[in-house]
């Protein structure tokens, strides 16, 4: 054996431990959350702790449905993902192909104005934003969890970066055969930045799932929560029942690991769009 | 006659051109009009309105008097805002570990013919795509004094373990590491694409003049790769400016935690401010001011980019 390919040999070796490593630290509380999620709350509270739970207890994962409408509030994370993510994909893609594509009056002053509110922090927007819904009546409610997340200005700029990469043959092609500009969209447009979407949907649907401030602020009723935040209330304020808090912790975040496993590609390539485009 | 006669036609051919212009005009307006509504009435007219209120004192009933500066007065003068202020620039010191770590393992995943690189990606990925209330919890537990893993593993090592999120000394570091914890895979996947687009060439021609690995490394991926860095920068010091998750989980609340005050960030003081003590004024100007720490330290980014960043 060479000596560069023997150098090569034990450099592989030691990437793999620091590899190895790296993945026990990341992976590593999960598998402890799920391995206490099956235990007694006494063998929780020994020490030191056993490996293994000595019984396998599901009662843990139905005690979550017991002390929270946890049922409920899963459904309503759900419905407020998937609204808001079509709505920002529909909204946000007509406004980004208008930014690119079309000529009008004020577009650079508006465009200016849009990226103004993607610098602002969205803490600074609560108050004003709490007192409109309060003001519309929707205060624990759904469409006060859905309304302001269906517009997105950072959605528009990113979609906006790919719509103006496309020729402009394309579509006046289309305009000499007297196609109209929402049919061109639709039929032309649309498809061919279809990447775009599905990155704008994956970031979009993460970042819903897992907001916490705003569904705090506006829904303090435990039936009109999301998950994120109806998972706070298990917390105690002196006590807590850790097996109960690690079956409900895992609950709340498989759909998000399922869609992540399922849709891997879409997910590492949106968040690498969003990166260098955003 | 014919003069009469041509002016329509003239009149025609410059309508001709202009009409698809104007009918184009008019249809960018019902493109734009959801989402430019939407971002006006839900996040610009919130924003000039935050700005304008955080000058005058809220009444209870949306009534507002006026007051200059006073909020922000109340602000300096209070404690929990120094504390506060100085807990979330640690928290973005500390946040800033998570690039060397992601770049660390980007380096070790870009390595040619390296087996399980899907794998070791997937993994490290999963803690940001899990709910960040739900890892809060689980790292919670983890730090627990009294049955925590991190304690007996310490244990082992005859080292002492602590309350690591109710003992004021180490709460902050311990929120502020869950965090680098939660967003390494994020950086990850944009320092692998960065490095991907590195030539290799350059990495052989200094490996034959005798350069060592660390040599590479130092002197040519990470000056290749530093508008990378800086763009991972400048992201990763925007989003720990604004913790509040990982802090509002972890560290409970004033009358249990001790260390509640020691790991407060800013943004966890505005929620505080405004919606446990209905102190709008003061919550206002907080938020203000994180702001303007935002702006500011992005702009600071962005001027002394010149020196270090490498753009090819």
């Amino acid at each position: 054996m060479s000596d560069s390919a023997r150098g090569t040999r034990t450099g592989s070796v030691l990437t793999h431990a620091v590899l190895v490593l790296g993945a026990v630290v990341m992976i590593g509380p999960f598998v402890w959350q799920l391995l206490t999620a099956f235990k007694s709350l006494p063998e929780t509270t020994t020490v030191p702790p056993p490996l293994l739970p000595r019984e396998w207890l599901w009662s843990n994962f139905a005690a979550v449905f017991d002390v929270l409408p946890f049922g409920q509030q899963l459904l309503n994370s759900l419905i407020v993902a998937a609204a808001v993510t079509l709505g920002q994909l529909a909204f946000c893609s007509l406004g980004a192909y208008a930014f690119a594509r079309l000529e009008f009056r004020g577009r650079e002053l508006i465009f200016a104005l849009f990226l103004s509110v993607l610098m602002v922090p969205k803490q600074l927007l609560i108050l004003p934003q709490y007192q409109i819904m309060s003001g519309l009546g929707l205060l624990n409610s759904l469409p006060a969890l859905i309304l302001p997340g269906l517009f997105s200005a950072f959605g528009t700029f990113l979609l906006r970066q790919f719509f103006a990469t496309i020729p402009k043959d394309f579509e006046e092609a289309a305009l000499l055969d007297g196609a109209g500009r929402f049919r061109i969209f639709f039929s032309i447009m649309l498809p061919l930045v279809r990447p775009a979407l599905a990155a704008l949907a994956v970031i979009t649907v993460m970042h819903t799932w897992n907001d916490l401030l705003w569904p705090l602020v506006v829904n303090t009723a435990p039936a009109s929560m999301p998950i994120s935040a109806g998972l706070t209330s298990l917390q105690g304020q002196e006590w807590t029942d850790y097996p109960v808090l690690m079956a409900g912790a895992l609950m709340a975040s498989i759909p998000m690991l399922l869609a992540y496993l399922a849709l891997q590609r879409q997910f590492v390539q949106g968040i690498a769009l969003s990166g260098t485009k955003g | 006659m014919s003069q009469l006669a041509t002016a329509p036609a003239v009149r025609a051919e410059r309508a001709a051109p202009a009409r698809p212009y104007r009918r184009r005009q008019r249809s960018a307006y019902l493109f734009i009009a959801p989402v430019g509504l939407g971002l006006g009435i839900f996040y610009l007219y919130p924003a000039v309105s935050t700005f304008v209120l955080s000058f005058a004192e809220w009444g209870p009933f949306g009534g507002h008097t006026f007051t200059g500066f006073t909020n922000y007065l109340t602000v300096f003068q209070l404690d929990a805002f120094w504390t506060a202020l100085g807990n979330t620039l640690l928290y973005m010191l500390i946040g800033l570990l998570t690039l060397p770590a992601a770049i660390l393992f980007a380096v070790l995943l870009n390595r040619d013919g390296l087996r399980g690189v899907t794998v070791y990606r997937t993994l490290y990925f999963i803690p940001f795509v899990t709910l960040p209330v739900a890892s809060g919890m689980v790292w919670k537990w983890l730090y627990n004094g009294d049955f925590g893993l991190i304690n007996q593993f310490l244990g082992i090592f005859g080292l002492p373990g602590t309350y690591w999120v109710s003992n004021p000394a180490t709460a902050l570091f311990a929120i502020g590491i869950v965090q680098v914890w939660s967003q390494v895979g994020y950086y990850l996947v944009i320092f692998i694409a960065g490095l991907k687009a590195i030539p290799k060439e350059y990495a052989e021609a200094a490996e034959i003049d005798g350069a060592s690995a660390f040599q590479r490394f130092w002197h040519i991926t990470l000056p290749l790769l530093s508008p990378s860095i800086f763009f991972c920068a400048v992201i990763n010091i925007i989003l720990t400016l604004q913790i509040f998750d990982l802090v509002y989980v972890m560290s409970a609340s004033a009358t249990v935690n001790p260390a509640f005050g020691a790991s407060q960030s800013i943004v966890s003081l505005f929620y505080e401010k405004a919606f446990v003590e209905a102190d709008k004024g003061t919550a206002t100007a907080l938020a203000f001011l994180l702001m303007l720490l935002i702006a500011g330290l992005t702009y600071v980014q962005f001027r002394l980019q010149r020196r270090w960043v490498n753009y090819v």
